[in-house]
């Protein structure tokens, strides 16, 4: 298994999706490949990461919502 | 449709007065009674966070609240059928991602940006041709960091649509394959595609900053 094989399955790797056979040349040229397993790990943490920040409490999220649409929302329910 | 959520990212925890069931439950009986200051409370304790999630969808901020005004309307001729056996914050959640995809599929469609410049690059042989290199931090301390987290955030937006849209339904909302291929009306092979795509792009957009001495 190459490199841009490896990228290419990384995806059904981490779901479980690979064929026994394919799932050990997966995981063979992992052991042996640095940068394939730094490839890996970075993939992995940037999942995290983006789940994180979209949960994030601290992040962009107004406390409350403008005036302006909640104003718009109930007059367009009054018209509704 | 969208027929799950998560519900933690669908609880406005600190932003809802109507928190709780049996708040929740008075907030709906109130709102069939067309008590008029109800449904202000409604749109007050949820407004700001469904606004968020449909940013995420929507990077224009007059399509997002768009969308929003759609969502609460779609909930307020609902609000009969409302059972209960969810919270409100999870039915609104589940309504405003619906609201959001149905906004981008009514937009014209504009050619969108390529993601191949985002996808990691291979020699002939198979090599990577820039290979990659460990990031020394873990996500949970990196994201102590607000620049990270904004990082982060701007490379989501930087998303195709298309790209974006599967990555929050997959990692975010938490959909299932077959779900996001359902709501998104595409096969599941292009979901995991896409998915794939998405998140291999948004880790070469956060790369050099995560290689950065973070400490």
């Amino acid at each position: 298994m190459t490199c841009q094989e490896l990228a290419d399955f990384l995806l059904r790797y981490l779901d479980g999706e690979l064929p026994a056979p394919q799932g050990e040349s997966f995981a063979e040229h992992l052991a042996l490949c640095p940068p394939c397993k730094a490839y890996l790990t970075t993939y992995q943490k940037t999942v995290k990461l983006g789940q994180s920040v979209c949960a994030d409490p601290e992040g962009p999220v107004p406390g409350d919502v403008p005036d302006e649409l909640v104003e718009a929302i109930l007059a367009a329910r009054s018209r509704a | 449709m969208l027929r799950s959520a998560d519900p933690e990212n669908a609880t406005p925890a600190s932003d809802a007065t109507a928190t709780g069931a049996e708040g929740e439950r008075t907030l709906v009986t109130r709102l069939r009674a067309g008590e008029d200051a109800a449904y202000e409370e409604l749109v007050r304790s949820y407004g700001g966070r469904l606004l968020a999630v449909a940013r995420r969808f929507l990077r224009v901020e007059e399509d997002a609240r768009d969308a929003v005004q759609d969502a609460f309307i779609s909930a307020f001729r609902a609000i009969d059928r409302f059972e209960g056996d969810s919270r409100i914050s999870t039915w609104l959640h589940r309504i405003v991602v619906n609201a959001s995809l149905m906004k981008l599929r009514s937009r014209q469609r504009k050619p969108e940006t390529s993601i191949e410049e985002l996808l990691p690059r291979f020699l002939d042989d198979g090599h990577f041709a820039d290979p990659p290199t460990e990031w020394q931090q873990t996500a949970e301390r990196a994201l102590q960091r607000r620049q990270t987290r904004e990082r982060v955030r701007e490379a989501i937006d930087r998303l195709p649509d298309s790209y974006r849209t599967v990555l929050l339904l997959r990692d975010i909302e938490g959909l299932d394959t077959a779900e996001a291929a359902e709501v998104l009306q595409v096969s599941a092979n292009a979901v995991k595609i896409r998915l794939h795509r998405a998140r291999q792009a948004l880790r070469k957009l956060i790369d050099a900053h995560m290689r950065e001495d973070l400490e």
